[in-house]
C-alpha cells in the first residue's frame, strides 16, 4: 500500500476537489434549464422579451405574479389543471385495483394455462401505444366516446396494465406462503385474504406504482390529444400547453408560466415521495 | 360535472370490482378454506373457473386495447387510405421508399443511437461519481427532477433554452449568451431551425429528461457489486481506470443492457418532444409524429397503420428477450 506522504494527501485533496467540481458542474447544467425557465416566469412580459432571465438579479429586482395570474384566468390552464386531475386519478386508481385482482390470481392461484397468460402480459409491456391507435379511437368513436373523460380513463387503465401486473405480481409472489397458508387453514376465502392480508402487505409496492402511474397519466400527452380530439372543455394541461406553443410561439410569459403550473405536482409528489418514485423506476427494469 | 364523474369513478369503480370478487368468491368458489393450489401434495382440487374470473377484468381490458388492436393494425396495413379495399403491400412501399419516410427512419436511427449512448453515457458518469461526494443525495436529485416532468413542459424549457434573436440583439436564450459570451467570434444560431443542428438539439432534451432513469438503476447496479473485490484490485495495484474496465463495468454488464433496451424501446416511441418543439418541420421528423400527421392531417389509416407496424417490428426482440427473462427467472427459483 501507499504510505501517507504529504505529496499522496496533496493529490488526493486534488483529485477530491477536481470529482467535486465535476459533479457540481454535471448538476448545475442540468438544473439551468429548469431554473431559467422559474426565474423567467416571475419576470414581466416587457423584461422576458428583451433580457436573458440571468439579468433579473442585476440592477433593480422586478418580478411579478401576473404571469401566472393571466395564464390560469385566460389561457385555460386553470380548467386544464382540473381536467388533468380528473383524468390522472381515476387513470391511476382503476389500473391498480384491477392489476390487483390479476397479479394475486397469477401470484397466489395455480391454474392451467397461467404460465402462458402471464408471460403474454409480460409481452405487451414493450408494445408501442401507437399501434393500437388507430383501431381504438375507430372503436371509441362507434361508441361515442371520443371526448369523453371515460374514454381516456379506459385508455390510460389498459395501457398502464402489463406493467401493473408485472410489478404487484412480483411483489406479491414474495409475500411469505405461511402467513396466507395460516389464514386459509383457518377458512378464509380469497377475497378476505386479498383485501385483509395481501393488500395492505403490499402498500409499499401499490405507493410505488400509484406514484409511477400517475405520473405517467398527468404527463401524457399521446393519449390525450388523440381520443380527446382536441376539445378544450376537456383537455388536460399537456394539451393546453402544446395548443399554446404552437399559437404563442414566443409568447414566453404565458409559456414559462404555463410549464410550472404543470410541473408543481409532480415536483411536489416527486421530492415528497421520492422513494418510492425511485423504488418504482427501479421495479420496472431489475431483473425478477 | 366534472367533479361528479371525477367521484364517481374514484367510489364506484373499486366499490364495483370489491363487489364483483366477492361475487365471483360465492358464485365459483365451491367450500371455504380452499389454500393456494401450489401446495404440494395438496388433493383438493381448485376451481378451474375462478383464477380466470380473477383475471377477467384485465385480460378484458388488455384484449380490447391492446391485444385486438394490434392485430387490427396488421389488416388496416394492408388496406387502402380509408380501409374501404385491399392493398397489398403498398403502403409499406410507400414508407420504405418515400423520401420524407426516410428521413423518418433516418432520424429513428439518429436518435436509437445517440440517444441511447448520450443517456447511458452521462447515467454512467453520474453513477460512478455521484458515489464519491458526499451531498449524493442532492446531486441524484438534480439529475434525477426532468424524469418527474412531462416531455410538453420539458419541450417548453427547452424551447426557451434555444431561444435565438439575431446577432446584435441581447440574446435571451441561454445557450446562445452563453456561447457568445464564451467565444467573442461566435454567431448566434436558431438551433432549432438549423438543419444541421436542430436532430442534435432535439435529442439533446431526450438524453437531459432520461439520464435521471439511467442514473438510478445503474448506480443500484453498481452499488451491487461486492466492495472487497474493488478494494482487492487496488490493493493489487490497480489504478481507477483499471478497476473501472475490467472489474465494475464487466459486472455492471447485465445492468447497463437492462438500461440500454429500456432507453430503446422507449426511444422508438418518442413523440411528445418533437410534437412540442419544431412539430417535426425542418427534416426532425419521427416515426410517431409521422403516424400521427398521416392519421389525422392526411387520414391516411393504410399508411399510419404501416407506420405503426414499423415499431412493432421494432420492439419485437425485447418483447421475446421479457418473456425469455421471465421464465429463466422462475425457473431459477423454482429450483
Amino acid at each position: 500500500m501507499r504510505s501517507r506522504t504529504p505529496l499522496y494527501a496533496a493529490r488526493k485533496l486534488a483529485s477530491r476537489t477536481v470529482l467535486n467540481l465535476v459533479v457540481l458542474g454535471v448538476c448545475v447544467a442540468w438544473m439551468v434549464p429548469t431554473v431559467g425557465l422559474l426565474v423567467s416566469s416571475f419576470r414581466p412580459k416587457e423584461l422576458i422579451a428583451v433580457s436573458g432571465w440571468w439579468e433579473a438579479f442585476s440592477g433593480p429586482l422586478r418580478f411579478t405574479l401576473e404571469n401566472y395570474v393571466n395564464v390560469l384566468s385566460r389561457a385555460n390552464m386553470g380548467l386544464g389543471f382540473l381536467n388533468s386531475l380528473v383524468i390522472a386519478i381515476p387513470g391511476t386508481l382503476i389500473p391498480m385495483c384491477i392489476a390487483g385482482y390479476a397479479a394475486y390470481a397469477f401470484a397466489w392461484m395455480e391454474f392451467r394455462g397461467k404460465e402462458w397468460a402471464y408471460l403474454a402480459v409480460i409481452a405487451m409491456i414493450a408494445v408501442p401505444i401507437q399501434l393500437t391507435l388507430i383501431p381504438v379511437l375507430r372503436l371509441f368513436n362507434g361508441l361515442g366516446l371520443t371526448g369523453s373523460f371515460l374514454a381516456v380513463w379506459l385508455a390510460h387503465a389498459a395501457y398502464g396494465l402489463p406493467f401493473s401486473i408485472y410489478l404487484l405480481r412480483n411483489f406479491m409472489s414474495q409475500l411469505p406462503r405461511s402467513m396466507l397458508e395460516s389464514a386459509f387453514i383457518d377458512g378464509a376465502s380469497h377475497p378476505t385474504v386479498f383485501f385483509r392480508l395481501v393488500l395492505p402487505t403490499s402498500m409499499p409496492a401499490l405507493a410505488s406504482l400509484g406514484i409511477f402511474q400517475f405520473m405517467w397519466v398527468w404527463n401524457d400527452l399521446l393519449v390525450a390529444l388523440i381520443y380527446l380530439g382536441g376539445t378544450p372543455d376537456v383537455a388536460p394541461m399537456t394539451v393546453t400547453m402544446a395548443n399554446m406553443v404552437n399559437s404563442y410561439g414566443g409568447g414566453w410569459e404565458y409559456l414559462t408560466a404555463a410549464a410550472f403550473v404543470s410541473m408543481a405536482l409532480p415536483l411536489v409528489v416527486f421530492f415528497a415521495l421520492q422513494k418510492y418514485f425511485v423504488r418504482g423506476v427501479l421495479a420496472g427494469s431489475v431483473k425478477e | 360535472m366534472r367533479l361528479i364523474s371525477l367521484l364517481l369513478a374514484v367510489v364506484a369503480v373499486p366499490a364495483l370490482l370489491a363487489a364483483y370478487v366477492h361475487l365471483v368468491e360465492k358464485v365459483a368458489g365451491g367450500k371455504r378454506g380452499r389454500g393456494p393450489g401450489r401446495r404440494p401434495g395438496s388433493t383438493r382440487a381448485p376451481s378451474v373457473a375462478k383464477p380466470w374470473l380473477w383475471l377477467a377484468p384485465s385480460l378484458t381490458l388488455l384484449a380490447v386495447f391492446l391485444a385486438y388492436p394490434i392485430v387490427n393494425t396488421l389488416v388496416l396495413s394492408l388496406r387502402n387510405a380509408d380501409s374501404s379495399a385491399w392493398a397489398g403491400l403498398s403502403n409499406y412501399a410507400h414508407v420504405f421508399t418515400d423520401s420524407k419516410m426516410l428521413t423518418v427512419l433516418r432520424n429513428n436511427a439518429a436518435w436509437l443511437i445517440f440517444f441511447t449512448a448520450g443517456t447511458l453515457g452521462f447515467g454512467l458518469l453520474m453513477a460512478l461519481l455521484s458515489e464519491r461526494v458526499r451531498w449524493e443525495p442532492v446531486a441524484k436529485a438534480a439529475i434525477f427532477v426532468p424524469m418527474a416532468i412531462s416531455f410538453v413542459a420539458a419541450g417548453i424549457i427547452w424551447r426557451f433554452m434555444f431561444e435565438f434573436r439575431p446577432a446584435g440583439e441581447a440574446q435571451i436564450g441561454t445557450i446562445n449568451a452563453a456561447l457568445s459570451a464564451l467565444s467573442p467570434g461566435f454567431e448566434p444560431r436558431a438551433f432549432l431551425f438549423d438543419p444541421s443542428t436542430n436532430n442534435a438539439a432535439l435529442i439533446a432534451v431526450g438524453i437531459w429528461m432520461w439520464t435521471g432513469f439511467a442514473m438510478v438503476i445503474l448506480s443500484a447496479g453498481l452499488k451491487a457489486i461486492p466492495t472487497e473485490l474493488i478494494e482487492a484490485a487496488r490493493i493489487d495495484g490497480a489504478d481507477e481506470l483499471q478497476v473501472f474496465g475490467r472489474i465494475i463495468l464487466p459486472l455492471a454488464m447485465p445492468t447497463i443492457a437492462v438500461v440500454a433496451t429500456t432507453l430503446m424501446v422507449n426511444v422508438l416511441k418518442i413523440f411528445d418532444i418533437v410534437y412540442v418543439m419544431t412539430n417535426g418541420a425542418l427534416g426532425t421528423e419521427v416515426i410517431a409524429n409521422r403516424m400521427y400527421k398521416e392519421l389525422f392531417n392526411y387520414r391516411n389509416f393504410g399508411r399510419a397503420s404501416a407506420i405503426a407496424m414499423i415499431l412493432l417490428v421494432a420492439v419485437a426482440p425485447v418483447m421475446v428477450m421479457n418473456i425469455k427473462r421471465s421464465r429463466e427467472g422462475r425457473k431459477a427459483r423454482a429450483q
